[in-house]
């Protein structure tokens, strides 16, 4: 694009405009990024002013901290599951919605309602995860009450006198809520994936059809490799929304600020936040925030290396 | 991504419908017909999971207390709206206008500080410019956790702490890196022969980006619009943390997410749970409300952030 910037008083312009948004930025935002460093080498309790420096002592901790190593495993475990869950889902249901249907001119056809079932699946994206929280709670109720024991009682799949603690069985509360993270998300990366697959040019699926590739073929020759930037992306996203967790655990599960039964629910998130405003441990809890941070990173970098495809253009 | 995304939201519709002019050719394979019947399988199921929870939480609404311990496939015994009225005495009604009074703010607020940088960092090149562009970017990638410890003293320091302002202002700046980057690759996009023409009218670069500029970019900013507007309604971590009252006199100003989680905690001694599902139902019916009238926006806005 060609610029338009000769003349005088533009410098005056740039700055006007960045001013205010910058102020904000740097003051909000990356300020308190940058100082949760700095606390995170002192024994800083958050109520007092005055506070000692005291090296990786915090770090150190962290490595002793049998609660936080159980919500780093647990975050982990989320980690490996939400994206693959959902993305193989999203896949699923994508190739559904856009090739499912009927053959078409290039044998591949959308079902029909297509549309309407995008719009559906997408919508739990726009409830906030306060609703979920409370819409999953009583779904999840460990008595004749709650959606799914209500269902399985009916059902006659499980007593009426010993329905499922859900949320209070340490071996289930982690895989409840991976449930409600991909009934959240599922939608959102159907959609995404819809869009690049309507990118993909007919021709490509009709020289696939008449060089006599069935709708599995195409699946897995064409159509994903076609998609593999959308996946990688997507395995960010959703890696980075498993390290969070904090809105659900907290509100769903037993516990100060969430984690139980007896810490099996825990994650990072969680354990932060109960040390910042619980114990007034808030050097410890911005350690905290910093192993969060560099996992992230490590996360993002490992997540877009190990799944670098060649591009393929088209 | 090299992809060019051409309004997700037309070709899907010209995609639906199964019976285009080619389905008569090819349909009547029996592969086509298992195949058919099966994604219908699959995607009604999951369709049903997804509908089946939100409308069951609703009729909860209408049950006795008593009912939705009892039985979850009950139907509601007494079809009145009493619940709604409770719910809404209960401080859904002020959880609500705390929201929209800091939303009336902070979107307008940040579509405006966002695209004011966005359009310098789009169309002026200068020293630095991609480095503040990234700057600016790599906010998105950090989650919110980190900052929260200073936040919450940064926020304290200013005196804002449980005031409507002090949330405007944080909700702007975390909305920032999103908006700056989908404003950009928007105002790239724009031709220059306008700029160009109003450059020789001698309209001053204010001027041009207010009365030429913005006027423009209206489909873009409706969609970073709604974004900001879904994000900013649904956020949790940031309200619970920087709005709590801070002495005995200080008033409740929680927002709706804050307030339904505080009204599920005191479900817990008071057992009066349909006022529980009546809040979450009137806090979900405007969602649902401005999904169905912009969902085109919202999908193909969201596919085209995100493919780019």
């Amino acid at each position: 694009m060609s610029q338009v910037v000769q003349g005088r008083g533009r410098t005056g312009f740039i700055a006007g405009f960045l001013l205010a948004p910058l102020a904000l930025y740097l003051t909000f935002v990356i300020w308190p990024y940058v100082q949760t460093f700095g606390y995170s080498f002192t024994n800083w309790t958050g109520q007092s002013p005055t506070f000692d420096f005291v090296g990786v002592d915090n770090y150190s901790a962290l490595m002793k901290d049998e609660v936080f190593r159980g919500a780093l495993w647990n975050n982990l475990l989320l980690l490996v599951f939400v994206p693959a869950v959902t993305i193989l889902l999203a896949l699923f249901f994508a190739f559904m919605v856009n090739a499912g249907g009927r053959g078409g001119a290039g044998g591949v056809q959308g079902v029909a309602g297509s549309r309407l079932y995008k719009v559906v699946y997408f919508f739990p994206q726009v409830l906030s995860l306060a609703i979920l929280a409370v819409l999953f709670g009583a779904v999840y109720r460990s008595d004749e009450g709650g959606l799914l024991n209500g269902a399985l009682i009916r059902l006659g799949l499980v007593d009426r006198l010993h329905p499922v603690e859900w949320l209070n069985e340490p071996n289930l509360v982690l895989w409840c809520l991976l449930l409600v993270v991909v009934w959240h998300g599922v939608g959102f990366y159907l959609v995404l994936f819809s869009a690049a697959m309507q990118s993909i040019p007919k021709d490509i699926y009709e020289a696939a059809l008449l060089d006599g590739a069935g709708r599995a073929q195409t699946f897995f020759k064409v159509t994903l490799p076609l998609l593999w930037d959308s996946v990688q992306t997507s395995a960010v996203y959703l890696g980075i929304a498993a390290m969070d967790m904090f809105v659900l655990v907290s509100t769903m599960t037993s516990g100060q600020f969430g984690g139980g039964p007896d810490h099996h629910s825990e994650v990072m998130a969680t354990v932060l936040m109960r040390n910042f405003l619980y114990f007034g441990k808030s050097g410890y809890a911005c350690a905290m925030g910093v192993v969060m941070l560099v996992l992230t990173m490590i996360l993002s970098v490992v997540t877009l290396r190990a799944t670098r495809r060649e591009r393929i253009e088209f | 991504m090299t992809t060019v995304i051409k309004a997700p939201g037309e070709s899907a519709a010209e995609r639906s419908g199964g019976a285009g002019p080619g389905a008569e050719r090819g349909g009547g394979r029996s592969e086509d017909m298992v195949l058919n019947v099966f994604s219908h399988g699959f995607l009604a199921v999951w369709a049903v999971l997804i509908v089946l929870p939100l409308i069951w939480l609703a009729l909860g609404s209408f049950k006795t207390d008593a009912q939705i311990g009892g039985s979850a496939l009950s139907w509601p015994a007494n079809w009145n709206f009493d619940a709604f009225g409770r719910a809404w005495d209960k401080g859904i009604g002020d959880y609500f206008a705390n929201t929209l009074i800091v939303m009336v703010f902070s979107v307008p607020l940040t579509m405006l500080l966002g695209s004011m940088a966005a359009y310098v960092l789009a169309r002026y090149p200068f020293p630095g410019n991609r480095f503040l562009y990234y700057f600016f970017v790599s906010g998105a990638m950090f989650p919110v956790f980190l900052a929260l410890v200073p936040l919450f003293f940064m926020v304290k320091r200013f005196d804002m702490l449980n005031t409507y302002q002090g949330l405007i202002l944080v909700y702007v700046a975390y909305s920032m890196p999103f908006t700056v980057f989908f404003m950009h690759s928007f105002f790239r996009t724009l031709p220059t022969a306008v700029h160009e023409a109003a450059v020789i009218d001698g309209a001053s670069d204010t001027r041009i980006f207010f009365q030429v500029m913005v006027p423009m970019a209206k489909p873009g900013l409706i969609s970073v619009g709604i974004f900001n507007v879904l994000g900013q309604w649904n956020q949790y971590i940031l309200p619970s943390v920087l709005m709590q009252p801070q002495t005995g006199s200080d008033p409740e100003r929680y927002l709706l997410t804050q307030g339904l989680i505080q009204l599920q905690q005191q479900q817990g001694y008071e057992t009066d749970l349909p006022v529980l599902f009546a809040g979450v139902t009137i806090a979900m019916i405007p969602m649902l409300v401005v999904y169905l009238s912009f969902q085109r926006q919202i999908q193909a806005g969201l596919t085209s952030a995100t493919l780019k």
